[in-house]
């Protein structure tokens, strides 16, 4: 029995079924990804995981209970957490200051009225987003403003965010989209770090092959909404169906 | 000092000065002369700069950290002086008791009301908030009129029971609102030559609490409910996917920015003891919206010095008329000064909106951060200009 227990899950938009009978399972401390392409109901699976959409029919069991019908923030307080495509954070506050949202929201839960000690008096907070910070190599830019950083350091930033959390579950949508073959390498190697490090269960959508195979554990094939195969890496590379409907594609290209 | 950190510690040092010293500041020129019609140091004004102060700090408490920009704050204001004017005529004319009341009961109706607006965000919630302060005020004219006194407004009577006081003075007259005998309205002049400053109960009563609520706000800035206020403007999608829920948080900003602006209306109760709907009017959630931008959105100090700059440009440009401006003008000769006193007539007397309608588009376009950045820029100047002169002495890398 894995952390996350996907099943039969299903998601229609108007004509367009999204998602048909999606099963998934994924095992406590590995990473998994989930590979297809365009269109192939990726991350409407993962908004389906979120709390962000409500499937239609089926279940998604994490740790033992249900996460359907609750809101992305009863999902978060759960021990999931979830990198996005481009990366949220908050652009607008210190780099520091985005560090100490999460802490708070672990510590206090989904809301706490904390209006008059001062966010300089919580000693042992700052000492871990130090060490997080520390972690992926930002504590020079603790003071910047997030907004004004490159697009790797967002990504690493809001990385570091969900990690501080200590999240039984890490959701990633595409960690690497757009971004330049070093930085793709580095953010591999922050991952590959991760995992060691950590007793952490990491799930992945993405385009970069090079990316899943470096990582992944197990991988499971999506097209037009159902899982076309789940196996291993190396298996999942001489497999027919998927070279057919995936990999035999991007090689052409 | 205060639990606070040393720069928002002498921030809060330098406007307890200005409140302090105001009689003093706001009076500049000598009586009689021919400036001293730009003196502001009068008690109905000075006591108007500290409660919109209080109105000011309390509404970017929600607007500046949160971005949700209400525009039916005045119903606050309004209910708050409607309450304080119940207290004195039922309760005593002590403002203290008064004070309370209006700040709880503002506080439920804000709480009513924003649980109802903060449904949706941007210009919907908005809408939503002028939709309420708008019943607010129509049901104030109206319906209620038993509890609002409606057109008239809530006033005095001699009747009144005012259990812990008295209904009327030995001499017959309605008892005045005080503070364990101190009276509001009184105030004794000092004279230095031909200079005259004025010192106001009211309006020290008004300034302490002035500064006790700035003082609260630099706290509420500083804590972390501050800074999760500053992230729901930022983002509110990595917020709810960091396990926070947003909600109580936006709705926790509405009251308590309700509950400053229902202090600001029981303070306006304690000065001048009645109440009238217009102060419910979208103008008026119009006006404190002005301030908050002319000051500075989400700055601390911003939103005082914008309180004080319109309520000087209402109470000041409004006085001067045409009489005033030939005055002014009489030097010259007699066509060019006809000429200048038409131009400027545009710009003042009952037409001063103008003015502050030139002085807000100004500020929106060059100056976005308002008098706050304003501030800024002017000393950024001074220090650039250290800068260059220390590099050039010690030659030091820029960072």
């Amino acid at each position: 029995m894995g952390i996350l227990e996907v099943k039969d899950v299903g998601k229609r938009f108007g004509g367009l079924q999204a998602l048909g009978d999606v099963n998934l399972s994924v095992k406590e401390q590995t990473c998994h990804a989930i590979i297809g392409p365009n269109g192939a109901g990726k991350s409407t699976l993962l908004n389906c995981l979120v709390g962000k959409l409500i499937p239609d029919t089926g279940s998604v069991m994490f740790d033992g209970s249900s996460v359907l019908g609750r809101s992305p923030h009863e999902i978060n307080q759960m021990g999931i957490s979830r990198v996005f495509q481009t990366p949220e954070i908050f652009g607008d506050l210190t780099v520091m200051e985005n560090m100490m949202i999460p802490l708070f929201a672990k510590r206090d839960g989904a809301y706490r009225l904390h209006a008059i000690e001062s966010v300089d008096s919580e000693k042992s907070l700052i000492e871990q987003a130090h060490q997080m910070l520390e972690e992926v190599n930002m504590i020079d830019k603790r003071d910047m403003h997030a907004a004004s950083m490159s697009r790797g350091d967002k990504r690493r930033l809001e990385m570091a965010m969900c990690l501080v959390q200590n999240p039984k579950l890490l959701l990633l949508d595409e960690p690497t989209a757009g971004m330049a073959r070093a930085d793709t390498n580095n953010t591999i190697d922050l991952l590959k770090e991760i995992k060691e490090k950590r007793d952490i269960t990491i799930a992945i959508i993405e385009h970069d092959m090079h990316v899943v195979f470096s990582l992944a554990d197990r991988i499971t094939v999506l097209a037009q909404g159902t899982p076309l195969v789940e196996d291993t890496p190396e298996n999942i590379k001489g497999h027919p169906k998927v070279q057919e409907a995936y990999l035999g594609e991007t090689q052409q290209v | 000092m205060f639990g606070l950190e040393k720069k928002d510690a002498n921030l809060l040092l330098f406007v307890a000065a200005l409140a302090i010293f105001a009689p003093f500041i706001l009076n500049p020129f000598p009586e009689g002369s021919a400036m001293a019609q730009f003196n502001a140091g009068y008690p109905d004004l000075m006591q108007r700069f500290a409660i919109f102060g209080i109105f000011a700090i309390g509404f970017n408490i929600l607007f500046g950290l949160t971005g949700y920009l209400s525009f039916g704050h005045a119903a606050f204001l309004g209910v708050g002086s409607y309450a304080a004017v119940w207290m004195f005529k039922l309760l005593s004319m002590n403002v203290i008791p008064a004070i309370i009341l209006a700040v709880i009961i503002s506080g439920l109706f804000a709480l009513v009301i924003g649980y109802v607006s903060l449904r949706r965000s941007g210009i919907y919630f908005s809408i939503l908030t002028l939709a309420f302060a708008q019943m607010c005020f129509a049901l104030a004219y109206s319906v209620l009129t038993p509890i609002t006194g409606g057109e008239t407004g809530l006033q005095l009577a001699l009747d009144d029971p005012r259990i812990l006081g008295v209904s009327q003075t030995p001499e017959g007259n309605i008892p005045v609102p005080g503070l364990f005998g101190l009276e509001m309205r009184e105030s004794f002049e000092m004279a230095v030559g031909p200079w005259v400053f004025t010192f106001n109960i009211g309006y020290y009563f008004c300034a302490i609490i002035m500064l006790l609520s700035f003082y609260l706000a630099i706290r509420i800035f500083r804590s972390p409910f501050g800074m999760m206020l500053r992230a729901i403007k930022s983002n509110q999608q990595r917020l709810n996917y960091t396990g926070l829920n947003p909600r109580p948080y936006t709705l926790a900003a509405f009251v308590i920015s309700g509950m400053y602006a229902g202090l600001a209306g029981g303070l306006m109760a304690s000065m001048d003891p009645l109440a009238g709907a217009e102060r419910m009017q979208w103008t008026a959630s119009g006006e404190v919206v002005l301030m908050t931008i002319l000051g500075g959105v989400g700055t601390l100090i911003g939103p005082v010095l914008g309180a004080g700059l319109l309520k000087y440009m209402e109470n000041i440009l409004s006085k001067i008329n045409k009489g005033v401006l030939e005055g002014w003008f009489s030097f010259m000769p007699d066509g060019m000064s006809d000429t200048f006193v038409f131009l400027t007539n545009l710009f003042v007397g009952k037409q001063w909106h103008i003015t502050t309608g030139v002085i807000f588009m100004l500020v929106i376009i060059f100056l976005p951060g308002g008098l706050v950045e304003l501030g800024k820029r002017i000393s950024g100047m001074f220090r650039k200009k250290d800068d260059d002169n220390t590099k050039s002495a010690k030659a030091e890398p820029a960072e």
